[in-house]
């Protein structure tokens, strides 16, 4: 009996050893279901909704502290994909947060009214705003996320927002009408 | 001499009403010349050229107007001497139907063009490199419907055999077939011209058998030449047997794998249009500022081939072939099975356009909606790149575009064999084409948002690093002051005399320059 419970505890404490060993050396870095969120979220960093930017909002889904319908600029395909990783039910997308656009957009500044103030640079999330303290101030259209946090804080109100229209360079054919389905096949 | 040597077939296919005579009646007649030309800067497959004039500047005829935006990219050039009046969106032949930029031109009609010399016989002394540079100079793209950038790639040397595509096999066009008849020895000069750049070792002239006096014309030129460099293949006629990897298969027999190019197999393929318009670069030193296109179909009054200059309203080509028979007419760029119909005739004409085919609205069906698939396989039985079109349709219908792309999507080359056949009447190419554009979005989507996090994180460590930076310049100066305080009194005084000191010495110091600076004037 008592070798039964030695040789039994021996085993579980080298088991343990190396279960802990391992736990250590394979350690996987950062969260995997967070990256897979993060990698769905469409990094505009906006904050709409309520995290400081799509990887803290991502770390609440994980966490199951958020819900998949908070991030407006990613809408209904945001939504789907999120509920396909997640396995949850598809939900439409919280009215609170805002709307989803139709076209994504950017931002311009109207470059005979900036007084150079350098406050649209600061809250930038993607320092997509290239300027230097009473020079004129300029949005890089291309790197610009459309986030919109640039707006509040510029003091004369010279910071646009303008629709980026598909071109024929990036345009989605439409989807061709639905089938007829014959009465007797339904 | 036509050896005729054995060839092969491709998968599927389709026999078609070819209509080709309608339009083979009269010789090919210059197009009127026109007040105003548009030239789209985007008439080629990659990036957008570059515009190199301004609004307001004078242009000479055959001048680079823009010039290619990237490696895969070509250059644009005025069709006419002119005044440039603007370079904004205007609509363009495309599918989308949506706007591009162009460059407008007011013709002065002076006809001025700019000082070159043709480079003519003299081109046999000039290395490939050199050459390759003249066509991309002069805007050469593939004539033929792909208008891929023909400045002929470093993977496209030492290739062994050119094979000129003279097959035309889409019903209604015949511009390939006119060209051929009538300036059959520019075009063999200019494949000659490809041969020599690509150091190839032999030719094949390849024409569908429906073209008896293209033939006849192409036949007697490769005899006169009598190098043994030409060879005529006449094929059968079958839809689409001028599709690139088909017509490698026609001759060579051998298949070129998905996602593979046709070099890999030791052919390059050219269009006859294409080596005529190498042909007018190198002799004539004309760029790529017109083409011949057929103006045809049941709903045109006189069906005929013009050759026109790049730019020029489509309607006012429709107007010199005596005008759509009546109101109710459908416009379509290309032929009824791959071109694309136009909402208007108010669109230039760009180095794309090989036809205009005008039909009757009763000819066109005008189905709205479709049957569901009966999965009667008819369309694989067809497929010329043997997919499996049923199969395609189903994913994409339900939107499952990883399925879509396994099951090869983006091999199929929009032939519309498929849609043909299907006897539910899918709109099967409408469907790949959503798949395919939804596929392209998706992804420029995926690499724009890995972008914009990269820069997020750039950002964020950028504030963590001068949140430190701050940090330690804060406790650098505690301990500083720290250290000073520590310092006796005296230690202090005597810095506080020193530093008196100093300042006195510096005060007499100016005072002396002072006294001295009058003395000097
Ligand atoms: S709302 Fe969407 S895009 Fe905006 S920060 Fe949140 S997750 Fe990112
Ligand atoms: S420029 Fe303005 S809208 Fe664009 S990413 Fe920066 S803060 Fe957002
Ligand atoms: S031909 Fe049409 S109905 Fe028949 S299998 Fe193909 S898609 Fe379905
Ligand atoms: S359109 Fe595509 S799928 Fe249909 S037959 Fe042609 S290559 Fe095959």
């Amino acid at each position: 009996m008592l070798t039964v419970i030695i040789t039994l505890g021996v085993v579980a404490v080298i088991f343990g050893l190396i279960l802990g060993y391992s736990a250590i050396r394979f350690k996987v870095e950062g969260d995997p279901v967070v990256d897979q969120i993060d990698a769905i979220l469409p990094q505009t960093q906006c904050g709409q909704c309520t995290y400081p930017g799509c990887r803290g909002y991502a770390e609440a889904i994980a966490k199951g502290e958020a819900d998949i319908n908070q991030c407006p600029p990613g809408g209904e395909t945001t939504i789907i994909a999120l509920a396909k990783l997640l396995d949850v039910e598809v939900k439409p997308l919280n009215g609170e947060h805002g709307e989803e656009k139709l076209y994504p957009t950017v931002v311009q500044i109207d470059e005979q009214s900036c007084i150079g103030c350098t406050l649209c640079i600061q809250a930038c999330p993607v320092d997509a705003i290239i300027g230097a303290a009473k020079q004129m101030h300029t949005v890089v259209e291309t790197v610009c996320t459309g986030c919109n946090l640039c707006i509040p804080p510029c003091p004369v109100d010279c910071i646009h927002i303008i629709e980026v229209k598909p071109t024929v360079r990036n345009w989605v054919a439409a989807f061709p009408a639905e089938p007829f389905i014959a009465p007797h096949a339904q | 001499m036509t050896v005729t040597k054995t060839i092969s077939t491709f998968h599927g296919g389709l026999k078609l009403k070819g209509n080709k005579q309608l339009s083979t009646g009269t010789a090919i007649t210059a197009a009127a010349v026109v007040s105003q030309y548009i030239i789209p800067l985007q008439q080629h497959i990659g990036a957008i050229s570059e515009s190199l004039v301004s609004i307001g500047e004078h242009v000479l005829k055959g001048q680079m107007i823009a010039k290619p935006g990237s490696t895969i990219s070509a250059a644009v050039h005025a069709p006419v001497s002119g005044t440039i009046t603007a370079i904004d969106r205007q609509p363009v032949p495309h599918v989308s139907g949506l706007p591009d930029y162009c460059i407008t031109i007011d013709n002065d009609f002076k006809d001025k063009w700019v000082k070159t010399q043709p480079l003519a016989e003299d081109y046999n002394n000039h290395t490939s490199r050199d050459l390759r540079q003249l066509l991309r100079d002069a805007g050469i793209v593939g004539l033929g419907g792909a208008t891929f950038p023909s400045d002929i790639k470093e993977t496209e040397m030492d290739t062994h055999t050119l094979i000129l595509n003279g097959v035309e096999c889409e019903p209604y066009i015949t511009c390939d077939d006119m060209l051929m008849r009538e300036r059959a020895q520019q075009v063999l000069a200019g494949a000659d011209i490809i041969g020599h750049i690509i150091k190839a070792h032999e030719c094949i002239v390849a024409i569908e058998n429906n073209k008896p006096e293209a033939i006849k014309a192409m036949q007697a030129v490769i005899d006169a030449d009598g190098t043994g460099f030409f060879r005529l293949q006449v094929i059968p006629t079958l839809y689409p047997s001028g599709g690139e990897k088909q017509l490698i298969k026609i001759i060579t027999g051998k298949e070129v794998p998905s996602g593979h190019f046709p070099g890999e197999l030791d052919v390059l393929c050219h269009n006859v249009a294409t080596a005529y318009a190498i042909y007018q670069a190198i002799y004539e030193a004309r760029p790529l500022i017109s083409r011949i296109m057929t103006v045809t179909g049941h709903g045109i009054q006189q069906p005929q081939n013009i050759e026109v200059l790049i730019g020029t309203p489509m309607k006012d080509c429709i107007e010199q072939c005596g005008g759509y028979i009546n109101d109710n007419c459908e416009l379509i760029m290309g032929g009824p099975m791959m071109g694309l119909t136009l909402q208007s005739d108010h669109l230039p004409v760009i180095k794309a356009t090989n036809c205009l085919l005008i039909r009757p609205c009763t000819e066109a069906a005008d189905t709205k909606t479709h049957l569901p698939c009966i999965r009667c396989g008819k369309c694989v039985e067809v497929c010329p790149v043997r997919l499996l079109p049923q199969q395609l349709y189903w994913y994409t219908s339900c939107k499952n575009m990883e399925r879509v792309k396994n099951h090869h999507l983006f091999d199929c080359i929009e032939c519309g064999c498929c849609a043909y056949v299907c006897p539910s009447d899918i709109p099967l190419v409408q469907y790949y084409r959503f798949a395919k554009t939804e596929i392209r979005h998706k992804q420029q989507q995926r690499i724009a948002s890995d972008t914009a996090r990269q820069h997020h994180e750039a950002h964020q460590q950028r504030l963590e690093r001068q949140k430190q930076e701050r940090e330690q310049r804060l406790r650098k100066k505690r301990e500083m002051l720290a250290a000073r305080n520590k310092n006796t009194d005296s230690n202090n005084k005597e810095a506080i005399t020193d530093a008196i000191a100093r300042a006195k010495a510096k005060k007499a110091e100016r005072e002396q320059a002072a006294t001295k600076q009058p003395v000097k004037q």
